[in-house]
Parts: C-alpha cells; sequence; structure tokens
C-alpha cells in the first residue's frame, strides 16, 4: 500500500516537472479550448437577455459563472484519449506496458493526475481574464469551495475509468471514431457540457441520474456556483464515488477478456 | 489554363486513391451524421427557450448550420489535409521535393491531399441549408444565388489563407496538433451567426479568423440580410488575407533549410 502511494507520489511529480517544461504548449492547447464555453456563453447571454434576464434560473452572471468554472472542469476531464489505444496496440507500445510490475491503469492515472496540477496553476491567470470580460457571479460557501476541490478530482477518475473502458473496445476492433463520436455526443447533452442541465427537459434531467456523465462536468460545476444543498453536495460525492467503482470493476473485468486478444511481435 | 490543369490532375489522382477505400465512405456518413444530430439537437435546445435568437428565426439558424457544415467539409477535404502534410514535409525536409519542381511551390503544397469522403459533409450541409430554405420559406433570385455563390468562394479564399498563415509558422515551431486544435475551436463559432457574439470577439471572429466571412455572411446572402458595405468588406478581407498568406508563405520559404532529403 505505501510502496503505491510512492508510486504515485514520484510519478505524478515525474509528470508535473515534465508538462511544467511544455508550458508554451500547454497554453497553446488550453487557450484553443476556451473558445467552446465562450460559444455556448454568448448563445445562453442572448437567449436570457431575449427572454428578460433569467432562462431556468440563470441571467448572464450565472451562466459565465458556470462557463468560466466549465475551463477548469473540462481540462480535468482530460484524460488518456480512446483513441490513442490503437496506437498502443498497434505500434506494440503495450507490451512494454504489460512488463512494467504494476497495472497500466496505475501510470495513466498518475501521469494525468500529476498534470492537472500543472494545468490548475496555467488555468488561473485565464480564470482572471475570462472573469474580467464576462463578469460572473460567484459566492460560494468554504463547504462548496472544499467539495468543488474534491469533486472535479472525482470527476477526473470517473472520466479515467470510462474512456479507459472505451478504449478497450479497440482490442477487438479499429473501425472505432463512430462509437466514439456517439459516446461523446451523449455526453456532451447528458453532462451539462453543452448547457446547465437545468436547461433540459424534465425527462432528459431524468435520463442524465442513470449515466455517469453529469458526475463528471455538471456536478463540480453546480457545486461551485452555489446551487446545491449541502445535503445534495455530500450526496453527490458519494455517487462519485460509487460510479469510480462502477467503472473500475468493469475496466477489470474487460482488461482481462481484451488482453487474451492482445498478440505482439518483437518490440 | 497549366494551373486549373494541374488542380485537375492532382485531385483526379487523390481521389482515385481515397476511392480504394470504400468502407470508410459508410463509415464517414455515420460520424457526419453524428455530428449532424447533435448540431440539431443543440438547436432545438435552444429554441425551447426563445423564439428568436438575435434577430436569426429557427429556419435561418438551420441555413447557417448547413453553410457551417458546408465549409467544415471543404476544411476537413481539402485545406487542412494539405496544410498537415506541409507541416510534417517542413519538419522532415521532404518540403525539398516540392521546391525543385517547377511550378510554384504554394500551389503544389496546397493540392496535394484530397480527402474525398469528407465532402458527405458538404452535401450534407448543402442538404440541410436547403430543408432551412424551404422549412422558413426563403425565396431567393438568381441575383442572390449568384451573390451566394461568390460570397463562398470568398469564405473559402480566407479559410485557405488563413490556414496557410498557421502552418507557416511551422518553419519556426512545430505545433501542428495545437493548430488544428486551435483552428477548430475557433471555428466552431460559426456555428451561430457573428453577431451573437461580444463586440471584441465579433471583431476577432471577422478579421482575425475569417469565420464570419466563411459562414455568417453567405448566410446572409441566402436570407437577403447582405448589405453593400458587407459585400465590398468580406471581397476586401479575403483578397487582403491571401496577400498576407502569400507573404507569410514566402517568408516562411525564406527560412527553410532542407534536410538533405
Amino acid at each position: 500500500m505505501w510502496g503505491l502511494l510512492d508510486f504515485y507520489r514520484s510519478a505524478m511529480k515525474q509528470s508535473m516537472l515534465t508538462q511544467f517544461q511544455y508550458r508554451a504548449a500547454n497554453y497553446f492547447y488550453m487557450i484553443g479550448m476556451i473558445a467552446e464555453p465562450i460559444i455556448y456563453l454568448s448563445v445562453w447571454s442572448v437567449v436570457a437577455t431575449a427572454q428578460g434576464g433569467t432562462v431556468a434560473g440563470y441571467d448572464a452572471g450565472a451562466f459565465a459563472a458556470y462557463y468560466i468554472v466549465w475551463t477548469l472542469v473540462r481540462n480535468m476531464n482530460i484524460v488518456f484519449t480512446p483513441y490513442g489505444w490503437e496506437e498502443r496496440i498497434r505500434s506494440g507500445e503495450l507490451s512494454g506496458l504489460l512488463l512494467r510490475p504494476l497495472h497500466p491503469l496505475h501510470y495513466d492515472i498518475a501521469f494525468f493526475a500529476g498534470w492537472k496540477v500543472v494545468v490548475i496553476v496555467l488555468w488561473l491567470p485565464i480564470a482572471a481574464i475570462l472573469a474580467w470580460l464576462f463578469q460572473p457571479v460567484l459566492a460560494p460557501t468554504w463547504l462548496e469551495v472544499a467539495v468543488f476541490a474534491v469533486a472535479i478530482w472525482g470527476a477526473f477518475l470517473i472520466r479515467m475509468m470510462f474512456l479507459w473502458l472505451l478504449g478497450l473496445i479497440s482490442f477487438w476492433t479499429t473501425r472505432v471514431a463512430a462509437i466514439y463520436e456517439l459516446f461523446f455526443s451523449v455526453e456532451l447533452f447528458l453532462s451539462g457540457r453543452i448547457a446547465p442541465l437545468a436547461l433540459f427537459p424534465d425527462w432528459v434531467q431524468a435520463l442524465a441520474d442513470w449515466f455517469p456523465f453529469r458526475w463528471t462536468f455538471g456536478f463540480p460545476i453546480e457545486a461551485l456556483i452555489g446551487q446545491l444543498s449541502p445535503m445534495a453536495l455530500i450526496t453527490g460525492l458519494a455517487i462519485q464515488a460509487c460510479w469510480i467503482l462502477v467503472g473500475l470493476g468493469l475496466v477489470m473485468i474487460v482488461w482481462q477478456r481484451a488482453l487474451r486478444r492482445y498478440t505482439a511481435v518483437g518490440n | 489554363m497549366e494551373l486549373a490543369r494541374l488542380v485537375v490532375v492532382f485531385a483526379r489522382v487523390g481521389i482515385l486513391n481515397e476511392l480504394q477505400y470504400r468502407v470508410n465512405f459508410f463509415f464517414q456518413i455515420l460520424e457526419s451524421a453524428i455530428a449532424l444530430l447533435t448540431a440539431l439537437i443543440s438547436l432545438a435546445l435552444v429554441f425551447r427557450h426563445t423564439t428568436m435568437l438575435a434577430g436569426w428565426q429557427p429556419a435561418e439558424l438551420l441555413v447557417v448550420m448547413g453553410i457551417y457544415g458546408l465549409m467544415s467539409g471543404i476544411v476537413q477535404a481539402v485545406i487542412q489535409p494539405n496544410m498537415v502534410r506541409l507541416a510534417r514535409d517542413v519538419f522532415d525536409g521532404r518540403l525539398d521535393y516540392i521546391l525543385t519542381k517547377p511550378v510554384d511551390a504554394q500551389l503544389l503544397i496546397s493540392i496535394r491531399e484530397w480527402q474525398v469522403w469528407r465532402f458527405t459533409n458538404v452535401g450534407l450541409g448543402l442538404l440541410v441549408a436547403g430543408v432551412g430554405m424551404i422549412w422558413g420559406q426563403i425565396g431567393f433570385d438568381v441575383w442572390q444565388a449568384l451573390l451566394f455563390v461568390g460570397m463562398l468562394l470568398c469564405g473559402i479564399l480566407a479559410l485557405y489563407s488563413f490556414w496557410l498563415i498557421l502552418t507557416s509558422t511551422s518553419f519556426i515551431i512545430v505545433q501542428i496538433e495545437n493548430l488544428i486544435n486551435l483552428f477548430e475551436g475557433l471555428f466552431a463559432a460559426g456555428r451561430w451567426p457573428v453577431s451573437i457574439y461580444p463586440g471584441w470577439l465579433r471583431v476577432l471572429l471577422t478579421f482575425v479568423v475569417p469565420v464570419a466571412f466563411a459562414v455568417t455572411v453567405p448566410a446572409e446572402a441566402l436570407t437577403a440580410r447582405l448589405t453593400g458595405a458587407t459585400l465590398v468588406l468580406a471581397v476586401g478581407v479575403s483578397v487582403g488575407l491571401f496577400v498576407i498568406a502569400r507573404l507569410c508563405w514566402r517568408w516562411g520559404l525564406s527560412r527553410y533549410s532542407g534536410a538533405s532529403a
């Protein structure tokens, strides 16, 4: 157990140092990503103004807060891409990963977790500029801040598990792009990424309860912008923990079967 | 004339090459259908809460969305693949092969790749725009149709020039993945008319990233919104961007040193 913690500490430190060297590349990437929330924010601000100020309880300031927090949550959401599995399998890189003493999942989690620390630091100035441009209304309590700080890591782990699971499909077929795109489309709507879930019809919100997506995106944001009762905040963290375990269980089961299909020559 | 013949030859070879992989066509249709459905659902979500968006009705926004699909189809089929290949060639020195040929190098690097299945999005975009026109009962005459085609060509020229300017940076830094990411992020703003964005962003989307001229202006031409001033501006900015792109390309080339490929 302590050995594992030691591994995580070293691996995260290593990836932090590596990623901090690529500050410019990281910034370039983050700026490209910022266009998306600004588009949503602009659309909903226009709608809110046309409807006399608010839509489903959100006014321009609340939308601004939602989408600025969105930028951090989105960055926490970036994990090993399912498209990367094809390369790992085809190039035989996986053979090397399998020879290591720990499960490859540990290496991915540690690498991305370390990177996240750099991302959070780099994000702060971006958030300041966005806040100056869009004037968000945000007054979180200490409990909300604390829950948010935990929930973004919960979101990271849930998405890590489910995208890993999705990527494992590559062991069976290389025609994966359509499946992945479908997954990302469903996620776009049911997670609260394109718009707060409150803007959707009731049946969509009910549907979203059955998927892990809202706990990777909408929940952390809503926690910080002050829409949830203390009870809902704590329950939310518990549900996140459940989804992490469900995801982990599924990854373990599918991983066993996937490995049986893996063959490699050389490397 | 010689130039046109070259373009046709390259396009023919590129298309024949891609036609070998016919199954790709079905997967492309599947992906395009998912993307279209996603776009339609987001439109429906917006109009669940309002009847007009910055003066545009739902049917008119469908036209905007269709033209966005058409333009991104052209970018993905021809412009982007060529630029990505250019950046790779600069990196590994294979640009040498282009420079030794007797034709203008800028032309050659712009017509080498034709990802023909991506044109699915062009067809689908036209279909969506057409449905929007019929649904909104938006009539148009020959003059407007000509104007629309003219504005489309200006838009394509502007997008091409913008991509070439971006790619010319690969003569000093290798960042092609980030360039694609940056372009796609910014270009997605074209799904909506630029008039919904705050002032500073509108200026950016008009004069720096030519989203306005690539999508909104052709849509304005179709929905009888185009003013004479916008028309002149569209032509001016497109040609201006092309000149800048040409200068950037020449500047980039002057820094290029072959790698004995």
